[in-house]
C-alpha cells in the first residue's frame, strides 16, 4: 500500500507550525513578496492537500482530479463573467457543483479498487474535459478570459490585489483547516485503516464503500474550492486547468512534499508553482516533471516533508542499545 | 446512391472502418497492458509513449536513414522492447515488493519524459509518412471503395493478437507466462528464471504497442501527443473488458471502436465521449468489467 509519513495524532508541533505559517504568510506581502505569485501557490496548496486526503490518506489514487478543480473554476467564471454574479456566490456554486460532481465519480470509481479506481477517474476526467471541449461558454481552446474579481459581499473591492490576497489566504486556511480536523478525527481514522487493511476494516463493522464515497467527495468539493479561487486570481478558466497534465501535476506536487504528511503537499505545491513560474527549465518542464516523478518514486517516496519528519525523529530519538 | 439510415453508404462504410482501425489499436494496446498487469502487476501509463515512439522511430527510420516501412515494423518495436526492458531492469524492478500504484506512478513519470522530450526534438505540428508503395491505392469492392492500407491495418492487427494468442495459450514460454501470473514464487521454485521471464514480458507486450505506432504512422499524424490521447481511451476500454482474457481484449477493442466509428457518423456531438459513456455503463451493471474476473 501507499506509505505515508509517520502517523501521529493532532499535536503542539503542528500547531506551531501553522501559526508560524500564518503569520509569516500575513506577513509576506508587506515585505515584496508578489500577492499574485502567493495567491496562485496559496491555491494549488489547497488542491495539493485535497488530494492528498485522498491518496494519502485513503490510499485512493485519483486520476482525475482536474475535473473538479478545472470544473468549479469554469463554472465560477461563467457565474462571474457571464451572468454578473459576484465572487462569494460564484465561488460558492463552483464548489458546490465540483462537491456534486465528486459525488458522481466517486461513486462510479470506488465500484473498483487500487489500479482500476485510478483508470476509471483518469477516463472520467477525460470525459469532462471533452464535455468542456464542446460546450460554447468555455471559448474553446482560448478559455473564459478576463473573469472579474468583482467586489465580496457587496463591499470589498477584490480588484485590488491585497484585498483578494486576505482573502486567498482565508478561504484556502479554512480548506487547510478543514482536511486537518478530517485527518484527525475518528472518521481520518477509519480512512487510514481502510487504507492499511480494507477486508479488516470491513470486518470490523465500518461501511467502507460510504467512507470512501463521503472522502472522495470531500476531496473533490476542496479541489473545486482551490479551483473557483484561482479562477477568480487568475481570471482565467482554461483547458490546462481540466486537462490530465493537471491531475498529473497535483499528483506530483503531494508526492514530492511527501504523501500522507500535514504540510507535504504546501511545500510540493509551491516548489511546483515556483519552478513553473521562474521557467527554470524552460521548455524541459515537462521532461523535469517527469524526472522528479521518476526520482520520488524511485529513491524518495516519503517526499521532502517525510523525509525531514523522518530525520528529526532520528536526531531527536536516538535507538535504544 | 445508397443510403442507411440517411446517411451515404460510402461515408458509413468510411466511418466503420477507421472506426475498425481505432477498435484494432485499442486490441493491441490494452492486450499489451493485460500482458504486463498479468506478472507485472503495474499498469503500464507509459504504453502511449511506447506507441508513440515506435510511429516516431518509423518516421526516423525513414526520413533518416531510408528504412524502408516493412523493415520499420520489425525494427521499431524490437527498439522499443529493448528499451522497455532496460526501463524494466533498472527501475520496475525495483517497485515490485510495493503498491501497485507507484509502478502507475513511475510509468507515469516516464511517459512525460519521453513525450516532452520528442516535443522538443520535433515539436507538436504531426509528421506525415508516406503509405508504402505495396499498399497504396485502394480496392473496388462494387459498393464501397477500400484503401488497401487500411484494410491492412485491420488485418495485420488482428493477426498480431492471433500470434499473441498463440504464444500465450500454446507454446511453453506461454505456459510459464501464465503459470508465473497465477502464482510467480511456485514457478521460481521449480527452476524457471522468473525475473527474466518478467522482463521478456514487459518487452513483449510494449513491442506489441510500438508495433501498433507503425501501423498507425500512415494513418494519423505522427505526434509527440498521439500516444496519450489514445492511452486514456485505451485504460476506458481495459475497464470495460477487464483484463482476464485475450479474446476478450480483441473483441471489446474492435467492438468499441466500431461503435466510436457508428457514432461518429450518427451522433458527431458524442463521439470522443461515447467510449466513456459506455465505461459508465458497464461499471454501473457489471462493475468487473465484461470478460473480467474478479481476483
Amino acid at each position: 500500500m501507499i506509505t505515508g509519513g509517520q502517523e501521529r495524532g493532532a499535536s503542539g508541533r503542528d500547531y506551531r507550525i501553522m501559526a508560524l505559517l500564518v503569520v509569516a504568510l500575513i506577513a509576506a506581502p508587506f515585505l515584496g513578496v508578489y500577492p499574485v505569485l502567493l495567491m496562485k501557490i496559496l491555491c494549488f496548496a489547497l488542491f495539493a492537500c485535497a488530494f492528498n486526503l485522498l491518496l494519502g490518506y485513503s490510499g485512493l489514487l485519483s486520476f482525475g482530479h482536474a475535473a473538479f478543480f478545472g470544473g468549479a473554476a469554469y463554472i465560477t467564471g461563467y457565474l462571474c463573467k457571464n451572468l454578473g454574479l459576484g465572487p462569494g456566490t460564484g465561488i460558492l456554486a463552483g464548489t458546490v457543483c465540483a462537491l456534486a460532481l465528486g459525488w458522481v465519480v466517486g461513486s462510479l470509481a470506488i465500484r473498483r479498487a487500487g489500479i482500476y479506481f485510478a483508470m476509471i477517474t483518469l477516463a472520467l476526467a477525460q470525459m469532462m474535459y471533452f464535455v468542456w471541449l464542446q460546450l460554447e461558454f468555455t471559448g474553446g481552446e482560448d478559455g473564459l478570459q478576463g473573469i472579474p474579481r468583482g467586489r465580496l459581499a457587496g463591499i470589498v473591492d477584490l480588484s485590488q490585489d491585497l484585498n483578494l490576497y486576505f482573502v486567498v489566504l482565508a478561504i484556502c486556511a479554512a480548506g487547510f483547516w478543514v482536511v486537518y480536523r478530517a485527518i484527525h478525527s475518528p472518521f481520518g481514522q477509519v480512512l487510514k485503516a481502510i487504507r492499511e487493511n480494507e477486508p479488516r476494516a470491513i470486518s470490523l463493522g465500518y461501511d467502507v464503500d460510504r467512507v470512501k464515497l463521503l472522502a472522495f467527495t470531500l476531496s473533490a468539493g476542496l479541489a473545486g474550492l482551490a479551483g473557483s479561487t484561482k479562477s477568480l486570481v487568475l481570471q482565467l478558466a482554461s483547458l490546462t486547468d481540466v486537462h490530465w497534465h493537471m491531475s498529473g501535476e497535483v499528483v506530483l506536487m503531494t508526492l514530492l512534499g511527501g504523501l500522507g504528511t500535514v504540510f507535504g503537499p504546501l511545500v510540493g505545491a509551491a516548489l511546483v508553482v515556483l519552478l513553473q513560474n521562474a521557467a527554470v527549465f524552460g521548455r524541459w518542464t515537462l521532461v523535469a516533471q517527469g524526472v522528479i516523478f521518476v526520482v520520488c518514486v524511485l529513491v524518495f517516496r516519503r517526499g521532502i516533508v517525510g523525509e525531514i519528519a523522518a530525520l528529526f525523529k532520528r536526531v531527536t530519538r536516538p535507538q535504544k542499545p | 446512391m445508397i443510403e442507411v439510415f440517411g446517411v451515404p453508404l460510402q461515408g458509413l462504410f468510411g466511418q466503420l472502418l477507421v472506426g475498425l482501425i481505432n477498435g484494432s489499436f485499442y486490441a493491441v494496446l490494452s492486450l499489451g497492458l493485460a500482458i504486463i498487469f498479468g506478472l507485472l502487476n503495474i499498469i503500464n501509463f507509459t504504453h502511449g509513449a511506447q506507441y508513440m515512439m515506435g510511429a516516431f522511430f518509423a518516421w526516423i527510420g525513414l526520413t533518416k536513414f531510408g528504412l524502408s516501412y516493412w523493415a520499420a515494423l520489425l525494427v521499431a518495436p524490437l527498439l522499443v522492447g529493448a528499451i522497455g526492458m532496460v526501463i524494466e531492469r533498472t527501475m520496475l524492478k525495483r517497485l515490485y515488493h510495493l503498491d501497485h500504484l507507484y509502478g502507475l506512478l513511475l510509468t507515469f513519470g516516464l511517459a512525460l519524459i519521453i513525450e516532452g522530450y520528442f516535443f522538443n526534438e520535433f515539436g507538436s505540428s504531426g509528421q506525415s509518412y508516406d503509405i508504402p508503395e505495396a499498399l497504396s491505392g485502394g480496392t473496388n469492392l462494387g459498393f464501397v471503395f477500400l484503401p488497401n492500407y487500411r484494410a491492412w491495418v485491420v488485418v495485420a492487427s488482428i493477426v498480431m493478437c492471433l500470434v499473441s494468442w498463440f504464444l500465450i495459450e500454446r507454446t511453453r514460454l506461454g505456459a510459464y507466462l501464465r503459470a508465473g501470473t497465477e502464482n510467480p514464487k511456485l514457478l521460481q521454485s521449480f527452476g524457471v528464471n522468473v525475473p527474466l521471464l518478467v522482463t521478456l514480458t514487459y518487452g513483449y507486450g510494449v513491442a506489441l504497442a510500438a508495433f501498433a505506432g507503425v501501423l498507425a504512422a500512415p494513418v494519423f499524424q505522427v505526434s509527440p501527443d498521439m500516444g496519450s490521447k489514445l492511452i486514456i481511451v485505451v485504460f476506458a476500454v481495459v475497464v470495460i473488458g477487464g483484463m482476464g482474457s485475450i479474446l476478450g481484449s480483441i473483441v471489446t477493442g474492435l467492438g468499441l471502436g466500431v461503435i466510436e466509428g457508428l457514432t461518429k457518423v450518427y451522433f458527431p456531438e458524442f463521439s470522443a465521449t461515447i467510449i466513456f459513456l459506455i465505461m459508465v455503463i458497464v461499471l454501473l451493471l457489471r462493475p468487473a468489467g465484461l470478460f473480467g474476473r474478479v481476483r
